[in-house]
């Protein structure tokens, strides 16, 4: 077993550093996430949205830069047309769950096969795309920090999505505890009838968040296919759609939280990947893959889950029931 | 005063009402529109589209074959996810259970090689429908002793028992002379066997016989109108003195004995051996398939062949009209859509 490569402080600043970078697609769905959840909805699609996302994004980004011949500004764009992308399946879901009342079950799982086949089907139907490379984003050491030893290398040598993400995990924390919005966004994940009695509406308020999460998941996909991977493969995403959705259960809600889940899954990725790269035979590597879903249940299972699951979480609202 | 002037006159029920039984159908009818104009955009014309999809996975004996195989684990499933959805019991860890079931199968025939097939089918068998229960059975004791949502329970157990079956295949059952992360290959004893010379096999056969059973579990036996009863309204149910939670995990145990069984079926017949992938993620269409079927044997049969010819269909029109295969799932996503938009628009005001 090669522990001795393991152990080494390049090793390590290499494991800690990817990370960080393999984090921020799942962060953003979570935070996303986070609010959806928080007003009543629960978006179990989320890996097609970010398959969507991810898809808009590279294609986007490709398109614009083989007929501008710039670069950068067609990556900002396709980012832009990740977040789109996920806004218009967010939509799909609302009418879905709010509207119609579909089961949210339903309705996310219908979501996932939605977005995993569109995107295969489209990836195959626009030969162009089949072995694109695009340049995307790059990355933005900052001046002075990033020069500070070991911790300079893992911490401020990212691209500029990264800086703006950890910014988003603030802004979700205040926007959901500090301000007016946050309190209605809650209230009604927990009493939509209450919310309506004060005159404002359940439907407008679920639509927008709802809207939202898909959102910065739609822009999650396209952080990685346009910003870190630079291409589109199919089921490009791998399962962390599902990792979101397990890491908004395990942060209870709470975006900081979150985000140490988000960097705890990113560290067992890089990790997972370098042990790969080892090619030791024996490492158990699916066991770092598991580590989200398991830990999650281990939360759950040594936890109070009933304390802060917002009541509603999953149930329709008809007008003027109590 | 007369009879008739005492009764209220009922209320005039709205136009929906008189489309609501028709209401999935529309829904189908819409959803093959809009894929048509999909294919139609992409170049080919949606009419001989399907046509050729419509020959391909029913246009001759090796057609028909193909499809009826691809159905039975997706049949399968979704007949255990009827009986888990009719107790509204949110199932979502097919996928995980029939993955525990092919592996714990998979084991069986790894590690028995020598036993005859009339020993070793049915042990395999057993092992897979102990897999699917172990691992349904997990999710209802987190669920029921614990009061996790049972959405996330069986969610993150479906990725932890697929990524069982990656390890088990690349590290302790891998085959030391294969260059590949997988198992050898199972014995012959070991693959269940075929129905006369057909390609088909016994699990098809199962398969059917369960679309019966089901049925008469649910609306002929005294566990299913109880099943049905804790369904219906659980507080209802609990007043008239069951016990919700033993009938909770009766039906998740069901369910996940059959998506065991699906997966020890495929394994054991389509795959052959222990793989890093051995899911054509039955377990999640499956939920759909249940869906679509309306939680009814019938329905989900029909359901299942339909699921099933679409990908089957799809793979001739990647090959005739280079319409890429994935159109299958498309069309599977926008059937569902168009059947709950139906659903969802007669329902409205009735």
């Amino acid at each position: 077993m090669p522990w001795e490569q393991v152990f080494t402080l390049t090793f390590l600043i290499a494991v800690l550093t990817a990370g960080i970078r393999l984090a921020i697609p799942v962060l953003l769905a979570v935070l996303g996430e986070i609010i959806t959840q928080r007003s009543g909805v629960m978006n179990l699609g989320l890996e097609g949205v970010m398959l969507m996302g991810g898809l808009a994004g590279f294609a986007t980004t490709y398109h614009l830069e083989q007929w501008t011949g710039l670069t950068e500004l067609p990556a900002w764009i396709g980012l832009g047309a990740g977040l789109a992308a996920g806004a218009v399946m967010g939509l799909l879901m609302a009418v879905l769950a709010i509207t119609w009342r579909t089961d949210q079950v339903v309705a996310g799982i219908t979501l996932v096969l939605l977005g995993q086949s569109l995107t295969t089907y489209l990836y195959r139907a626009d030969t162009a795309l089949g072995n694109a490379r695009i340049t995307g984003i790059a990355l933005r050491p900052i001046p002075w920090l990033s020069n500070i030893p070991v911790i300079g290398e893992i911490l401020f040598n990212h691209s500029p999505i990264t800086y703006l993400s950890g910014g988003l995990v603030v802004l979700c924390s205040v926007l959901l505890f500090r301000t007016n919005w946050g309190l209605q966004i809650r209230a009604v994940g927990e009493n939509p009838a209450a919310v309506a009695t004060s005159g404002l509406s359940v439907m407008r308020l679920r639509y927008l968040c709802t809207l939202i999460g898909s959102a910065m998941a739609g822009l999650g996909g396209a952080v990685l296919t346009v910003v870190q991977l630079n291409l589109f493969i199919e089921g490009v995403t791998a399962g962390r759609g599902w990792i979101a959705i397990a890491l908004v259960f395990f942060s209870r809600w709470n975006p900081f939280v979150a985000l140490g889940g988000a960097l705890l899954f990113g560290i067992a990725d890089a990790l997972q990947f370098r042990i790969q790269a080892l090619g030791s035979e024996e490492m158990p590597y699916e066991f770092l893959l598991m580590l989200p879903y398991v830990l999650t249940l281990v939360v759950l299972l040594f936890g109070n889950a009933r304390d802060q699951t917002p009541a509603a979480l999953g149930t329709p609202y008809t007008k003027g029931e109590r | 005063m007369t009879v008739d002037q005492l009764t209220p006159t009922p209320p005039q029920k709205p136009w929906t009402h008189r489309v609501k039984p028709f209401a999935p159908g529309i829904g189908v009818l819409v959803a093959l529109i809009l894929s048509g104009i999909l294919i139609q955009l992409s170049g080919a014309n949606p009419f001989e589209a399907y046509k050729v999809l419509l020959l391909g996975a029913f246009g001759g004996t090796r057609q028909l074959t193909e499809t009826i195989l691809k159905a039975t684990p997706l049949l399968l499933i979704a007949l255990g996810l009827t009986i888990a959805f009719r107790t509204k019991v949110w199932n979502i860890g097919a996928e995980g259970q029939y993955h525990m079931g092919a592996l714990l199968g998979g084991i069986v025939a790894l590690t028995l090689p020598n036993l005859p097939a009339v020993l070793l089918i049915p042990l395999m068998m057993i092992s897979g429908i102990l897999g699917g229960l172990l691992w349904s059975g997990l999710a209802g004791l987190l669920h029921l002793k614990r009061g996790i949502n049972l959405i996330i329970c069986t969610l993150m157990l479906n990725y932890i028992g697929m990524l069982m079956v990656q390890y088990g295949a690349r590290v302790p059952f891998r085959d030391p002379d294969g260059f590949l992360p997988e198992s050898a290959k199972f014995v012959e004893a070991a693959q269940i066997p075929r129905l006369f010379s057909s390609r088909l096999h016994i699990g098809v056969l199962i398969a059917l016989v369960l679309v019966g059973v089901v049925y008469v579990l649910l609306w002929r036996s005294p566990l299913g109108f109880r099943l049905r009863a804790v369904g219906a309204q659980i507080s209802v149910a609990r007043s008239i003195g069951l016990n919700t939670s033993q009938h909770i995990l009766a039906a998740l145990l069901l369910s996940g004995a059959f998506a065991g069984l699906a997966g020890v079926i495929e394994v054991s017949y389509t795959y052959t051996r222990l793989k890093q992938s051995i899911s054509d993620s039955y377990g999640f269409t499956g939920i759909l398939v249940a869906l679509l079927g309306q939680m009814h044997p019938i329905g989900v049969f029909i359901a299942a062949i339909l699921f099933s010819a679409l990908v089957i269909g799809s793979q001739t029109l990647n090959v005739s009209l280079q319409i890429p295969a994935a159109v299958a799932g498309v069309v599977q996503a926008l059937l569902v859509l168009g059947v709950l938009a139906g659903q969802a628009i007669a329902q409205r005001d009735t």
